[in-house]
């Protein structure tokens, strides 16, 4: 184990590398690009044995590790924002044919107007494909979480594909301090890949048939049951990880200062070291205020939630994305995550940080003032009021 | 040349192709010619739903299907799987679209594929529209054909475009082989498919398959209307080896008509004044590639 400070994205490549892929592709799309930059730079310096294929969209480089996860090799892309929205369809055909393909998500807007800059929308448009989803807060949870993502993806009772998703610029483009695991760690974590189906012409299989309205329904019941399984291997997991790195890492959600909260903010990735500084500082001033952290977002860990948001009076859910026309994708799964509960919390939803627009410690504690008052559900945090805006609002 | 029973069965019978498929047909021919040492990739589209309808499968080889326009993609990452690993010495991969998904919807991936130089073979079945979804034009479908998309009526002509001319566009992306081929012509498909497995990086086959249901004929017609196909110079047999082109000529050369009259897709054109017109313009095309490839006989070319 060596520490490093390092850029977001090479720590990310630098942990994709210790898994091992041997089939890379991707297209560039900012702010992904340092990540794919580096392992190009690894396999044209010998570092990496891998085949690095430059592709002309994201929809073949994720079509492309899709043919090479079913002849039977571990794979890797990534991408963002529009590439995550034109891989769409074949994201949901990886999951469909349980390939084990592991991306990285480098979080950013989606157009109009066009914006390179972060939000989560493009990762939360494609929560329905059947891919895992985990999001990190910071450098090393990201680096962290391909080593999980990709020993769960592998696993014979999940085989499904997973995303790894880091706040595109906030994160990719921030230099940490990380520590980087040797390779004999990640090989005892990550063992190689061993696929249960592949395309051999010793043993010829068909992958990805038809199949009709009596079966169909079943495939999909599969591979949500795969899915919802995971909600118990993840612990399982992050407790395996703990034994080999000597740190946390993984895990369906994690609390930062719960006990005898009376608010509680939840929120995924970067933002959560903001909501941190804001929860200590209001602890300070005598709020009973905690904050949330989901980390694993498909699956939905309802009642991890429940049990981490149970006692609290009052939940803020922070949405760096919005299903237009009904709310914050994540505060949806909160209120539904807790419907029904006795004395469970009022939950506001508060769209936040769309587009690269920062939330900062200043606005948070505007938003706890204002959760005082009057219930902010649907607000958007920091809406300017100087722009002309009746037109079209 | 015969057949060996082994690789007779590669594309197994039971499926579910209509009466007279000459893209069946087409696909059995290039496993027997391919044999078993093969992944197949595949895009949907007819072949696609006629021939794994689960839990059957026609495949005896190891075959992938994703969706409508990644075929060559995913058949590209199954070459770098197969590289990576060290298998690809002794496994050739296929990638097969109709010319749907292969002019049309699949044409950049098909490009980008053959641009990188991946070690495959991109096998199109071409039967001149969507079929699949009920006989809509695509980018192959040729001049004044009548389809859903492009029907006939006081305004139309049918299909008001010609057939896109991919080998030409595939030829000049520089790859080591080019082919076109027709179902009516099987010891040809055997030869071009097995040479260009030979050859190694990207190599693109063009056979012509018609479809009984798209273009309104007879089933028992399948292999006579293909042979027309060929021997009007509408469909000309050649193959570009390193850019270097060589054309399969023909004994005597016959005019549109003759393959035109039996299909219904071009009914419409017997019909009036118009029609006459567009006819012209069929052997104008017809003739522009005679000229081009050098089609007549040795003796009218003299």
């Amino acid at each position: 184990m060596t520490r490093k400070l390092i850029e977001g994205s090479r720590a990310v490549a630098e942990a994709v590398a210790l898994c091992r892929p041997q089939v890379i592709s991707a297209y560039p799309i900012t702010p992904q690009t340092h990540i794919v930059a580096e392992l190009a730079d690894m396999v044209a310096e010998g570092h990496l044995r891998a085949e690095f294929v430059n592709v002309e969209s994201e929809h073949s480089a994720a079509s492309l590790v899709l043919g090479a996860s079913a002849t039977g090799v571990r794979v890797y892309t990534a991408s963002t924002s529009q590439g995550i929205l034109l891989m769409n369809e074949v994201l949901y055909n990886i999951a469909g044919m349980r390939l084990p393909v592991v991306m990285t998500c480098a979080n950013r807007a989606i157009s109009a107007p066009i914006n390179i800059w972060n939000d989560q929308q493009d990762s939360i448009s494609v929560r329905d494909t059947g891919m895992m989803q985990f999001y990190a807060e910071n450098n090393q949870e990201a680096m962290d979480l391909h080593y999980f993502a990709y020993r769960l993806a592998e696993d014979h009772r999940v085989l499904l594909p997973a995303m790894v998703c880091m706040d595109g610029f906030i994160l990719t483009h921030a230099y940490e301090s990380v520590e980087v695991p040797t390779q004999a760690q990640v090989d005892v974590f990550l063992p190689p890949y061993q696929p249960l189906y592949v395309l051999d012409p010793a043993d010829p299989i068909t992958m990805g048939t038809l199949a009709e309205p009596d079966k169909y329904l079943e495939t999909r019941y599969m591979v949500n049951a795969a899915l919802e399984k995971t909600l118990d291997l993840i612990p399982t997991f992050a407790g395996e990880f703990a034994a080999v790195f000597g740190r946390r890492g993984g895990g369906l959600v994690e609390g930062y200062r719960l006990q005898d909260a009376e608010t509680v903010i939840v929120g995924m990735g970067s933002v959560m070291s903001t909501l941190r500084e804001t929860v200590a500082a209001a602890r300070e001033r005598g709020q009973r205020v905690g904050a949330l952290k989901v980390i694993t977002y498909r699956p939905f860990p309802k009642a991890a939630v429940a049990r981490a948001l149970g006692r609290a009076k009052r939940v803020l859910v922070l949405d760096k994305a919005i299903s237009m026309g009904s709310g914050g994708p994540l505060a949806t799964e909160v209120k539904a995550a807790l419907y029904g509960r006795r004395g469970a919390p009022r939950v506001a939803g508060l769209i936040a940080g769309l587009g690269g627009r920062e939330i900062t410690v200043e606005s948070l504690e505007r938003l706890l003032a204002l959760a005082e008052k009057e219930n902010p559900d649907g607000r958007f945090l920091d809406l300017r009021t100087d722009v002309e805006m009746e037109i079209y609002a | 040349m015969a057949p060996t029973r082994d690789t007779d069965h590669l594309f197994a019978a039971g499926h579910s192709a209509c009466a007279g498929c000459g893209q069946s047909l087409g696909a059995r021919l290039v496993l027997r010619a391919a044999g078993r040492q093969v992944i197949a990739t595949d895009a949907t589209g007819c072949l696609e739903v006629f021939s794994t309808n689960y839990p059957n499968s026609a495949w005896e080889v190891p075959w992938l299907h994703s969706l409508f326009e990644n075929s060559a993609a995913i058949a590209a990452g199954v070459e770098a799987a197969l590289k990576i690993t060290g298998r690809l010495k002794d496994i050739r991969v296929i990638a097969q679209g109709g010319d749907g998904s292969t002019a049309d919807i699949g044409f950049g991936s098909l490009s980008g594929m053959l641009e990188r130089g991946h070690d495959i073979l991109y096998v199109c079945y071409d039967n001149e529209a969507y079929m699949n979804t009920g006989v809509q034009r695509s980018g192959l479908t040729p001049l004044a054909a009548s389809t859903t998309t492009s029907p006939p009526g006081l305004e139309s002509l049918g299909n008001p475009t010609r057939k896109k001319d991919l080998p030409a566009i595939f030829m000049a992306h520089g790859i080591p082989y080019v082919a076109t081929a027709s179902v009516a012509y099987p010891f040809d498909v055997d030869r071009k498919v097995k040479k260009a497995l030979s050859i190694r990086g990207p190599k693109y086959i063009q056979m012509h398959v018609p479809c009984p249901l798209g273009w309104r004929h007879d089933t028992d017609q399948t292999m006579s209307i293909a042979q027309l196909a060929v021997q009007t110079g509408l469909y000309p047999l050649f193959e570009a080896e390193d850019g270097k082109v060589t054309a399969r000529k023909l004994a005597k050369v016959l005019p549109v008509e003759d393959y035109l009259r039996p299909q219904g897709r071009f009914a419409h054109l017997f019909r009036g004044e118009a029609g006459k017109a567009e006819l012209a313009r069929i052997q104008a095309l017809a003739d522009e590639n005679i000229r081009k490839f050098g089609l007549a006989p040795a003796r009218a070319a003299s």
